[in-house]
């Protein structure tokens, strides 16, 4: 095996990594402020990558040009599906909760196939189309557009909760509800806040996706899975863990096909993801 | 248990003993004992997710586990199912315990996620191993031997009864948990583990139990499902979504109850097929809007699972005093 070879798929598995870590942002960043895990946030990818499609296939515009559309519209989505359903469940058993968001992934999912029939589809020809060489090793120009886009977005949603006082006061809500509450910050506001920027996260993600990846009603379904692992792994309702651990997970995942079999990629990372549980059980960033 | 429910329970056994002599439709047939064989999934989730309050979303291992090992044995050496049936909870039970000895440290969502890891792990396994059938999985041989083939083309009703006493036997078990020392401390590690540790209950150990019987009966469930479909494949026995499933059943009845996962599987099959019969065949996905819409309506509304409404409410404690100073 040569270095340039394994540079090559080490370097393709962090950028596909940045991708997922957008994906499990959304997620974690819901599940920090109020403690639910969201079944449904695949969908809200799904849905990113066909608003992209349909602006594509009906007016002809590059799901890059229309990226701030798509974001806005999946935090229309997430806001809504938090008024709609969510705020009814905030304070209800875990189960139950378990239970409403998964009854809204199957919804989404037959609402996608119903609306836009059950086809593969895909964003022929987008103005990023094309491959970059980089120091002797060759990338597809979608995919570093992608991960850019999903590194400049990670960094904007941590700039936020950093250093706003929207973010603050978000962060405020995530530590204790409680005394949020007592400074006057609104935990029904918060908590949509929380919706519309999860859900803006995998719609971004969604759209930069669409340039590349197959697009159908159960495309969420490959990334839930690695998000929840991210999330958990990371730590529940840590972004810089999930950030790591996206890049963690991109290159296990990129490697163990290279090295071992690809049909086995997803064991070794789930066993990576028990592994590190197992001895810190609140995950890499998670507080104990 | 109260006389009304006892009552309540024997008239429903009558029914369904007699239920198929009083339709000849396999339809009808077929679907009581999909209702059945859900409902035992169900129940059989509940000693761990519902008792012990340990929510697994990766029970498709163990259903897995079960169709699988019957299978093989059954396929590559004549075993009868029958044994295979036992031999399926055996495996299902140690593959429990490995699960649970990490697992059984992580508290509420981390735990459902590593059970979640697990059901992917167990099913990626199997899809890439050719010894095991791969993603093509195995058809069974269809010939009818008798009792101890566990084949039956004939007639509809051998699987009915056999569901129906496999269903009643799951029930049993929950029955004595429930009634046992088993049961008061699987409550007491669910709503106070710490003071629960305090009394010296060893938290691992109950949970433990409670593992191995979930396991294995979810895995006498996965061996009647081979025999009944005559085809294993990791989608139909090892998803996820069956694992997701497999706990909805529960927590629609009332998880933690006696008789809320069969309640809730008779609820949840129900919606199920009738979407599928009203809407399903268009290939559109309207059974599965309808279906995923009824899920999100009956959580919000019905939080506490369809045997919340038959429990009387407790009565709303004396509202607090008003305080007299106020914060400022």
């Amino acid at each position: 095996m040569t270095v340039e070879l394994l540079l090559q798929t080490l370097l393709s598995g962090i950028l596909f990594g940045l991708v997922y870590a957008l994906v499990a942002i959304g997620l974690t960043l819901i599940f920090g402020v109020m403690d639910i895990v969201n079944f449904a946030h695949g969908e809200f990818l799904m849905f990113g990558m066909y608003a992209a499609f349909w602006a594509f296939a009906l007016w002809g515009l590059d799901p890059i040009v229309t990226l701030p559309l798509t974001t806005l519209l999946l935090f229309a989505v997430g806001v809504a599906v938090y008024r709609l359903v969510i705020r009814r469940i905030t304070d209800a058993p875990m189960l139950s909760q378990i239970f409403a968001t998964f009854g809204l992934m199957i919804f989404f999912r037959g609402l996608a196939q119903y609306l836009w029939k059950p086809d593969f589809r895909s964003v022929d020809h987008t103005i990023v189309a094309g491959k970059v060489a980089f120091a002797g090793l060759q990338f597809g120009l979608p995919q570093v557009v992608a991960a850019g886009g999903a590194v400049l977005t990670t960094a904007a949603v941590w700039a936020f909760l950093r250093f706003t006082r929207l973010g603050a006061a978000l962060e405020a809500t995530a530590a204790d509800k409680e005394a949020a509450a007592l400074m006057g910050i609104d935990a029904q506001k918060m908590f949509a806040l929380a919706w519309g920027i999860g859900a803006a996260c995998a719609g971004v993600a969604g759209a930069l996706l669409a340039t590349y990846y197959p697009i159908f009603p159960e495309v969420g379904s490959t990334f839930i899975l690695v998000a929840f692992v991210l999330v958990a792994l990371g730590g529940f309702g840590s972004v810089v863990g999930a950030f790591w651990a996206g890049i963690l997970v991109g290159i296990v995942e990129v490697m163990g096909g290279f090295l071992w079999d690809p049909a086995y990629k997803m064991v070794l990372v789930l066993s990576l993801y028990l592994i590190v549980v197992w001895f810190r059980p609140q995950g890499l960033m998670g507080k104990a | 248990m109260r006389r009304g429910g006892t009552a309540l329970a024997l008239l429903g056994l009558a029914a369904a003993v007699a239920f198929p002599l009083l339709t000849t439709r396999v339809t009808w047939q077929n679907a009581a004992i999909l209702m059945m064989m859900t409902a035992q999934l169900g129940v059989a989730w509940n000693i761990l997710g519902g008792y012990a309050g340990q929510v697994s979303l990766g029970h498709a291992a163990f259903f897995g586990a079960g169709a699988y090992v019957s299978t093989l044995l059954s396929v590559k050496l004549g075993v009868s199912p029958w044994l295979g049936m036992g031999a399926g909870a055996v495996v299902a039970a140690g593959l429990g315990v490995l699960v649970g000895t990490p697992c059984f440290r992580l508290k509420g969502h981390y735990f459902a996620m590593a059970t979640i890891a697990v059901g992917e792990i167990v099913q990626a396994l199997v899809n890439g191993s050719d010894a095991l059938g791969g993603a093509v999985g195995f058809n069974l041989p269809l010939g009818e031997t008798g009792f101890w083939g566990f084949v039956f083309n004939r007639s509809k009703l051998p699987y009915y009864y056999i569901a129906l006493g496999l269903l009643l036997a799951t029930v049993g078990v929950n029955w004595i948990v429930n009634r046992s020392h088993v049961g008061y401390y699987l409550r007491a590690i669910k709503d106070e583990p710490d003071a629960a540790r305090s009394l010296g209950v060893s938290l691992t150990r109950y949970k433990m139990i409670a593992m191995i019987l979930s396991a294995g009966l979810t895995a006498m469930g996965g061996t009647l499902y081979a025999q009944k479909e005559l085809f294993i494949d990791p989608g139909s026995t090892l998803s996820t979504s069956l694992s997701i499933k497999i706990a909805l059943v529960a927590i629609l009845g009332g998880a933690g109850t006696l008789w809320g996962p069969v309640l809730g599987a008779v609820v949840l099959t129900a919606i199920e097929e009738a979407t599928r019969i009203a809407f399903g065949g268009t290939g559109r996905g309207t059974d599965l809007v309808v279906y995923g819409a009824l899920l999100v309506v009956i959580a919000v509304f019905q939080p506490s699972g369809i045997a919340g409404l038959f429990t009387r409410r407790a009565p709303r404690p004396p509202a607090p005093p008003e305080p007299e100073a106020r914060f400022p």
